[in-house]
């Protein structure tokens, strides 16, 4: 774990689109689609599925080894906050805290079988598939000894919420050439893009990628009022006053025509 | 029936916030207080981002505040000039509050400091509250009729100089007391993250020395003005209050002060007062236990980056 977490430390230092050059001419290809490439939230909605799928486009015969198919969907990042408590004097006290510069809200990798039988450990890290390598880096200097109960109290907590997830055996794989995975959206999703990844996996390595954004969005009052918050926040702010003075008007004339009758 | 929250950014079960609102509006029609206390740890334990939970809790307040206020001033049971006088102190020991606020976030051990205020105080208003209440009524019982009870004719309140007569209240007391009263309360508020209700409402009875009667009218009419400027405040500076979660907390606010001033006036000024020192304590031993016991996860998320 401590290595795996100077990894992230090297690794966030590097410009992404060097990590993950992809290697010329593979002699197998991803073609693929998402059954929709946009989602909309609603006042009503209460999470999404997106179907993932897609074909392997091969020159020649397959070879003798097994093939193996990751998928991963990636939310917004933003930068959070760890904080461990610790008994003082009787009473729980937050006394250390990591933050790190960058994490995705929302994070799952399905794959074909479970991870570590499939993917060499140097392939995941170049590439960052893993839930625990998705948190680019720590901000400024570590305050604490040890940053990996942090990192891991991060994962385990996004976990709880159904925001990191790591779903062994959630793609299908069928003939070795066609495969679909279903990953689920929870309902308390962000706003923003997501960016989604397959991978072609084959001895530890991988073999090929394919990307695809989705595009997550409020629609109608949803983002009518949420502009209406960040633009003009003086004329919403004295809306949600409106409001509250109106519905405690309109109860108390209410209650009192009914004392009356 | 779930719903998305478009400022909170999670989905939430309606009918549970309609309920959470009409429990809180109950509270704050019964014993005039705003339920700040309460509604904010509830937003909390469902899932509302603490940040959004306290700004639109602040507006849910306003609602219910106000409705209860109006059938208040109908029954003349709110003393204008002491709200007014209540509420100046009030927005400047709010502003005094909010300064505390940011000092203390800076050294990064706010949320310690808010849950130790939480426990302190409450734990002796309520304290305080029940041991007089209870002796009030014990006495009330034994001598039969309802006899006033001898407020201190002439303690520090009395002495100070700027004398106004305060008539709903029948008090003629120097105006410095109560400014102190209303700012001290501010600055409590604006640490804690609510309108001070209850510790405005002990306040007034024990130290000012205001009837029980006047007193939650005349809370309620300081807390609406209070709490609507920290509705504003909040979607002006952090754009934190979410309309969406505020109309489901209001509907069943204003629906649960109403039956709650129809009850009010119903019970006895002391039995209401065991009642809110019960509630007082209650929340008290909540917050004392949640320092005291070891959290499920020892380990917690904050959203950004803290210095």
């Amino acid at each position: 774990m401590i290595l795996r977490a100077l990894a992230i430390l090297i690794a966030g230092a590097l410009p992404l689109a060097a990590q993950e050059a992809a290697p010329t001419k593979p002699p197998e290809r991803i073609v693929a689609d998402l059954s929709r490439d946009d989602v909309d939230i609603t006042t009503s909605f209460d999470g999404s599925e997106i179907i993932i799928y897609g074909a392997i486009k091969r020159e020649a015969p397959p070879l003798a080894t097994p093939l193996d198919v990751i998928v991963t969907v990636e939310g917004p990042a933003l930068p959070v906050t760890v904080r461990h408590k610790e008994r003082r004097f009787g009473i729980w006290v937050n006394t250390g805290k990591v933050a790190i510069a960058s994490a995705p809200n929302f994070y799952v990798v399905a794959t074909t079988r479970p991870l570590e039988k499939i993917l060499d450990p140097a392939e995941d890290s170049r590439f960052r598939i893993s839930v625990p390598l998705a948190m680019r880096a720590f901000a400024g200097a570590a305050e604490v000894d040890d940053v990996v109960p942090y990192t891991e109290a991060l994962i385990r907590l996004r976990e709880q919420h159904d925001l990191y997830r790591l779903d062994e055996g959630a793609v299908r794989l069928a003939e070795e050439t066609l495969f679909r995975a279903d990953v689920r959206l929870p309902a308390n999703l962000m706003e923003g893009l997501y960016a989604t990844r397959i991978f072609l996996i084959r001895d530890g390595k991988v073999q090929d990628t394919f990307r695809a954004p989705i595009e997550v969005r409020k629609v109608g009052l949803e983002r009518w009022l949420y502009r209406l918050a960040f633009e003009k926040p003086f004329l919403y702010g004295l809306m949600s006053l409106a409001l509250a003075v109106a519905a405690g008007w309109g109860a108390s004339a209410a209650f009192r025509q009914l004392q009356r009758s | 029936m779930q719903i998305y929250l478009p400022i909170a950014e999670v989905a939430v079960n309606a009918f549970a916030l309609v309920g959470l609102g009409g429990v809180v509006g109950l509270m704050s029609g019964l014993f005039g207080v705003g339920g700040g206390f309460l509604i904010t740890p509830l937003l909390f334990f469902i899932g509302i981002p603490p940040a959004i939970a306290v700004a639109t809790g602040a507006n849910q307040v306003v609602a219910s505040s106000f409705s209860a206020l109006l059938s208040h001033v109908k029954r003349k049971s709110v003393d204008f000039r002491m709200g007014w006088v209540l509420l100046a102190g009030g927005l400047v020991g709010s502003s005094i509050g909010v300064f505390f606020f940011n000092i203390l976030s800076r050294l990064g051990q706010v949320d310690l400091v808010v849950q130790l205020c939480y426990v302190i105080f409450l734990g002796l208003i309520g304290a305080m509250m029940l041991q007089e209440s209870v002796r009030a009524l014990r006495r009330s019982r034994k001598s039969g009729p309802i006899k006033p009870m001898r407020r201190n004719q002439h303690g520090w309140v009395h002495r100070g100089p700027f004398k106004i007569k305060f008539r709903a209240s029948g008090l003629y007391i120097s105006v410095i007391p109560v400014l102190l009263v209303g700012a001290a309360v501010g600055i409590l508020g604006a640490l804690m993250g609510v309108g001070g209700g209850f510790i405005m409402v002990p306040a007034m009875i024990y130290l000012l020395g205001m009837p029980t009667k006047v007193v939650i009218g005349t809370s309620l009419f300081q807390i609406t003005f209070l709490s609507a400027y920290t509705t504003l405040m909040h979607a002006v500076s952090l754009n934190t209050v979410d309309i969406m979660l505020a109309v489901l907390l209001i509907i069943g606010g204003v629906v649960g002060a109403q039956i709650g001033t129809t009850l009010g006036a119903k019970l006895r000024a002391e039995q209401l007062r065991i009642l809110l020192a019960l509630l007082v304590l209650a929340v008290c031993g909540k917050l004392g236990l949640d320092l005291v016991l070891k959290p499920d996860d020892l380990y917690s998320l904050t959203p950004g980056v803290i210095g």
